[in-house]
């Protein structure tokens, strides 16, 4: 089993719906302890990503998240548009030229694009942000791969640690992000970006998962 | 919420469009990219000055364009930082051949955009320094949180870097008088009311009858304390001493002083603000060379101020007085 162009378009498509889905119960959650614009924004940045890759066809799976990436760059704004823009060009700078990914091929685009979510916002683990999702989630991916997991199942790991660690974002006290300036209160929340970070690797598990 | 709007999608939009229609004069706006540009940009060899921010704080950033001050704005979606295809643009409108400063807010959106677009723009040649304005008392800085904000000394970052800028100077030397501003500015600000995004039409936050936030920033987010509602003198009390006890601003300091509205309390109100303001730094020995009141980084209609000071010299009040012609600030 393993993840071709078309997965990749269905997994993108699947993203965007979900993310439209979830656009007032994002925007809930930023609004408690940010601004209130994360499901907005995400929201007009999935529909530009899927505008951009249109009907086309091609099967390089690199250039399909680039575009996706470059789209949300220019589309999403605040942190969320930087950060997300980095992870899906990180992933398609690794899967460049790719028809194809098994297991390995796909933590390693998933690890190439949390690397560059952690060097361009620089936060740590348990600074309660999107990364506080998505660590979790790369290392159970890791743990799948190796205990010689099926593909399906792994990403199924991976989008259950991404839960977990959503989750655990509630109790913290936010030190990155517009969460940080509420410092104490931003306690008893659970952070937007670590919400949607768990509906891009639920997606994926759907969607290649099937 | 009741708001003066034909479209929520389309406020930003339309915004700019009025704003390209009245002040066609100064300034002219480039509409995707969204960038406000100064009408006879670029000057050649003159440092090129841009900033920008979410919308929802007009005039903030589009209203200081101009000459004497910015040379471009990127406006974002309300209460969203721009992104880095309009910095990009903006940086190359304004490049006269000196390079183009940034000045950048510190809220992490703003930053990682600037950031990113500060990377395309050396890609293609231009010369780029940036400045990352944090002024905003109520926020405790640390080496393992955001920093604090980047609220009203902005906005005098901008007019006395602009001067700069129009008198000739280099980039490096814009830049170091930037942080040089930021370095010796101080704000915090508070609200009556929470604002209403045009998207959301929901307040950004619940605040009773009788309670007021406390160490707000400008997108509507929660305040550090919410506390009952206190006479204008016991708030400002509060606000500028946090201020002064921060840099700190000492007995024989010569200050401009900075009264802001959020955007929903009325002139009357800044002016009993300003008053409280000048009993609290007089009964300290410093003094008030300067001074701007009125609305101008806004909240949409939040009802609320801000106080920022900057200690002033010689050089940094000369710049304060330069000529300055933007739609939104104009003298000399």
């Amino acid at each position: 089993m393993s993840v071709t162009a078309a997965d990749v378009r269905a997994w993108i498509d699947a993203y965007a719906q979900t993310i439209a889905e979830h656009r007032v119960e994002l925007v809930k959650l930023d609004t408690a302890i940010g601004d209130g614009d994360h499901g907005t924004n995400m929201d007009r940045g999935m529909r530009a990503a899927m505008e951009k890759l249109g009907a086309g066809d091609g099967d390089d799976i690199g250039a399909l998240l680039k575009t996706v990436g470059m789209a949300l760059v220019s589309k999403v704004g605040g942190a969320a548009g930087p950060l997300y823009g980095t992870l899906f060009l990180q992933m398609g700078m690794a899967t460049a030229g790719r028809a194809e990914l098994d297991l390995a091929g796909w933590a390693a685009a998933l690890e190439a694009g949390v690397k560059g979510v952690q060097a361009r916002g620089k936060a740590e683990p348990e600074d309660k942000t999107m990364i506080d999702a998505l660590l979790p989630a790369l290392s159970a991916l890791r743990a799948a791969e190796g205990d010689g997991a099926e593909l399906g199942d792994a990403l199924r790991r991976s989008a259950d640690a991404a839960e977990e660690g959503m989750k655990a974002t509630i109790p913290l006290e936010a030190r990155r992000g517009r969460a940080s300036y509420l410092g104490p209160r931003s306690i008893g929340h659970q952070d937007p970006g670590a919400t949607s970070a768990h509906l891009l690797l639920r997606a994926a598990a759907e969607t290649f998962g099937r | 919420m009741k708001k003066l709007i034909n479209d929520p999608d389309a406020v930003v939009r339309e915004a700019l469009e009025g704003i390209e229609a009245a002040h066609g004069d100064r300034v002219r706006v480039i509409h995707d990219p969204a960038v406000i540009v100064r009408a006879d940009a670029p000057v050649q060899g003159k440092v090129g000055i841009i900033s920008g921010g979410g919308s929802g704080h007009e005039p903030m950033h589009g209203g200081f364009v101009g000459r004497g001050m910015l040379d471009a704005a990127c406006p974002g979606e309300v209460f969203t930082s721009p992104t880095p295809d309009q910095m990009l643009e903006a940086t190359k409108a304004v490049d006269g051949g000196a390079g183009v400063l940034h000045i950048v807010k510190n809220y992490t959106g703003d930053v990682l955009n600037f950031e990113m677009a500060a990377d395309l723009a050396k890609g293609e040649g231009v010369e780029v320094e940036a400045v990352v304005t944090n002024d905003d008392v109520a926020v405790q800085d640390s080496l393992y949180t955001a920093g604090r904000r980047g609220v009203g000394i902005t906005v005098i970052a901008e007019k006395i870097c602009g001067a700069a800028a129009e008198e000739g100077k280099p980039l490096a030397d814009v830049a170091e008088l930037c942080r040089k501003v930021n370095g010796q500015g101080r704000s915090m600000g508070m609200a009556l009311t929470p604002c209403v995004t045009p998207g959301s039409g929901e307040p950004s936050f619940e605040l009773a009858d009788d309670e007021m936030e406390i160490g707000i920033g400008i997108h509507g987010e929660p305040g550090r304390y919410r506390e009952k509602l206190a006479p204008a003198a016991d708030i400002v009390d509060r606000l500028a001493t946090a201020i002064v006890e921060d840099l700190p601003y000492e007995s024989g300091d010569r200050v401009l002083a900075f009264v802001n509205g959020m955007g929903g309390t009325p002139l009357i109100e800044l002016y009993v603000v300003y008053r409280e303001l000048d009993r609290i730094l007089k009964d300290r020995g410093i003094g008030i060379d300067r001074r701007l009141i009125g609305n101008y980084i806004t909240s949409l209609e939040m009802a609320g101020c801000s106080i920022t000071l900057l200690k002033l010299d010689d050089d940094l009040t000369r710049l304060w007085d330069a000529p300055v012609d933007t739609p939104a600030l104009r003298w000399g």
